[in-house]
């Protein structure tokens, strides 16, 4: 938890949220509903502008009658919960070996170039933050990045800056691979499946 | 090459019709409850005898593992927990069956949890795989709106609930117990074994962890036989299998191929081949970050199965092939890969959460030859204390890619050492 963070008084879930989180609770045995700590903590981060308010964790050790260090715990060992407030489009760049063979540094330059920020920076209009994250699981769409909950693919420094403008004009870029390819298949040509593929290539 | 009638994962690429209707159509839930009247005892012999090994990287045999659960509840519940957390760099098979072919992987958990006495599964998604997640779930909703599993599995009369649960961006999640330990709403750390999680799993409960691609096997292989399944690949090294084709290959790409398939066949047939050609090819890791590089020479001969590998100090792991040209630096490749396992060291044991970073340092120094030659000796020793002395296997996966670029590529340390001293 950041000290130097404006933390809010209080926190509680919308009604449409306490309906979900319980949804989510029940998805546990009884006397087990710390298993809903994780769930609950990406609830509240959704509901929260993208970052988790000390607020919000002491509501969910409520909720699931924890002691509130058993919450912050978890909070701060599991990098994707934000205990700070990051922009609105939060740029994750994978840099890990197979991005990196196929182009990430690249990529990530012109992340940092396009964004005019650098690693771990969020920019002055609180659209954007960038950081470099470890292996997204996307190896055979490589390069890639993740930004919110989509993987955009098979990046090259066009595209990559493409995406980030339609961000920052306010458009939806499509996720996915920004080239040719529907998943993970060989670009070109199917090289197996060809009989099963009749709907798609 | 695999005949596209013995492929199980039909629309691994998702360019089909992604519904129930449409993995019905594929084969996918077809006689499931004659499956499950075979019996407990039937399907964990004939997933034994299938040969089948765990997906996950560790290769051990499924059915056996299964066979570790209590035959009989000592009124403890019992839990089939799938590991979803796919996080082992160069790995993003589990990936596309969880949005592809989530009904495989339904089925299976419903056919493997059945076998084992359990009434729940949990599939412990890497939170990074939101979308993913959403796909599963969707699948689930299907599953149990159709019946195939609730009150009255596919009309079986068992009982039986399929959970996703989103995990929030830790590799070490990928380790079984700390995976158990994440799902309990914990830091996800390593236990101490023993107890197993056949004894002592989640909440305290008798649980089994499989991987995702060893659980979405498991229908096809009831359906079409045993001997279907172990009849492809080597001895011992039985089946088809996922395999992750990344890096300088002309198209990276996701294909179902027998276990055995000659490694350089693989990349040829179907990722395109090495960019420039074969002869341009430096070094392959085979089997994701964990395991061994391995030189060009052994890499035009090596088979892609567990023994094969295993024979040349490398692994099969989760089947992912990292391909390296001659153009990439590769005291830089590991060196990111020692940077990755800095970042994940769960940090609970002293010889990993301190060793990663040593590591770490020592390899930058190497990638910039800083340093003087018997500080490679030095580096060896230090993985060689690191592994095998941590309660899991994250160690010894920190050591293994230096030790292996050591053993390898040598004269290139060296090389790197003495051009930074001439300057």
């Amino acid at each position: 938890m950041s000290d130097d963070v404006q933390q809010p008084e209080s926190f509680a879930f919308t009604p449409k949220n306490q309906e979900e989180a319980e949804k989510i609770i029940a998805k546990y045995p009884d006397g087990f509903q710390a298993s809903a700590t994780m769930p609950l903590l990406d609830l509240a981060q959704r509901q929260h502008d993208n970052w988790v308010p000390r607020a919000a964790m002491d509501h969910i050790a409520n909720m699931l009658e924890m002691p509130a260090i058993r919450v912050y715990e978890v909070a701060t060992f599991y990098s994707m919960f934000n205990m700070k407030p990051v922009g609105k489009h939060h740029v994750q760049v994978c840099t890990n070996l197979p991005c990196m063979l196929r182009g990430s540094t690249s990529i990530f330059e012109t992340c940092k170039r396009v964004l005019g920020v650098g690693d771990g920076q969020t920019t002055e209009d609180w659209l954007f933050t960038l950081q470099h994250v470890e292996c997204l699981g996307a190896c055979v769409n490589a390069p890639m990045i993740q930004i919110g909950d989509d993987f955009y693919e098979d990046l090259d420094e066009a595209s990559t800056e493409e995406i980030l403008n339609v961000l920052r004009a306010g458009g939806t870029p499509k996720p996915g691979p920004q080239n040719d390819r529907h998943g993970s298949e060989p670009q070109g040509g199917l090289t197996s499946l060809k009989d099963f593929a009749k709907e798609g290539l | 090459m695999l005949a596209d009638k013995d492929r199980i994962f039909t629309n691994i690429y998702g360019l089909n019709d992604l519904s129930l209707a449409g993995a019905k159509s594929r084969g996918d839930w077809g006689g499931t409850k004659k499956i499950l009247e075979k019996g407990r005892e039937d399907i964990v012999n004939e997933v034994k005898g299938s040969g089948l090994r765990g997906r996950g990287g560790a290769g051990f045999s499924t059915g056996m593992k299964w066979s570790f659960m209590p035959k009989e509840s000592d009124g403890r519940p019992h839990y089939l927990v799938i590991n979803a957390d796919e996080g082992e760099p160069g790995t993003c098979k589990d990936r596309d069956i969880l949005r592809n072919e989530p009904h495989k992987l339904i089925e299976g958990a419903l056919i493997a949890s059945f076998a084992m006495g359990a009434n729940a599964a949990y599939c412990y998604v890497r939170g990074e795989f939101y979308r993913e997640a959403q796909a599963l779930q969707r699948a689930a909703d299907e599953a149990l709106e159709a019946g195939l599993i609730g009150k009255d599995a596919c009309g079986s009369g068992y009982e039986f609930y399929f959970h996703v649960h989103l995990g929030a961006g830790a590799y070490i999640c990928g380790e079984e117990s700390a995976l158990i330990e994440s799902l309990e709403g914990k830091k996800g750390q390593p236990r101490m074994k023993p107890p197993f999680p056949a004894n002592v799993g989640l909440y305290g409960c008798p649980t089994t962890v499989n991987n995702v691609e060893s659980i979405a096997v498991v229908p096809e292989i009831l359906r079409r036989g045993p001997e279907w399944f172990s009849g492809i690949g080597r001895d011992n090294n039985a089946g088809t299998k996922l395999f992750n084709i990344s890096g300088h290959v002309n198209t990276p790409c996701t294909v179902e191929e027998a276990m055995s398939i000659p490694l350089k066949e693989l990349i040829e047939k179907y990722a395109g081949g090495v960019i420039g050609g074969w002869d341009n090819l430096l070094a392959i890791i085979p089997g994701g970050a964990s395991v061994p590089v391995l030189t060009k020479d052994i890499c035009g001969e090596v088979l892609m199965d567990f023994d094969s590998l295993k024979e040349q100090g490398s692994g099969l792991g989760t089947a992912a092939v990292m391909v390296m040209d001659t153009s990439t630096d590769i005291v830089a490749a590991i060196c990111r890969l020692s940077h990755f396992y800095k970042h994940e060291s769960c940090g609970q044991c002293t010889p990993c959460r301190e060793g990663t970073g040593w590591m770490m340092r020592m390899m930058d120094r190497m990638v910039e030859g800083s340093a003087s030659i018997d500080e490679i000796d030095m580096l060896e020793e230090v993985t060689r204390q690191v592994e095998g002395h941590t309660i899991c296997a994250l160690g010894d996966a920190a050591a293994w890619p230096i030790q292996g670029l050591i053993k390898r590529f040598r004269p290139v340390m060296e090389q790197r050492i003495n051009d930074y001293q001439a300057k």
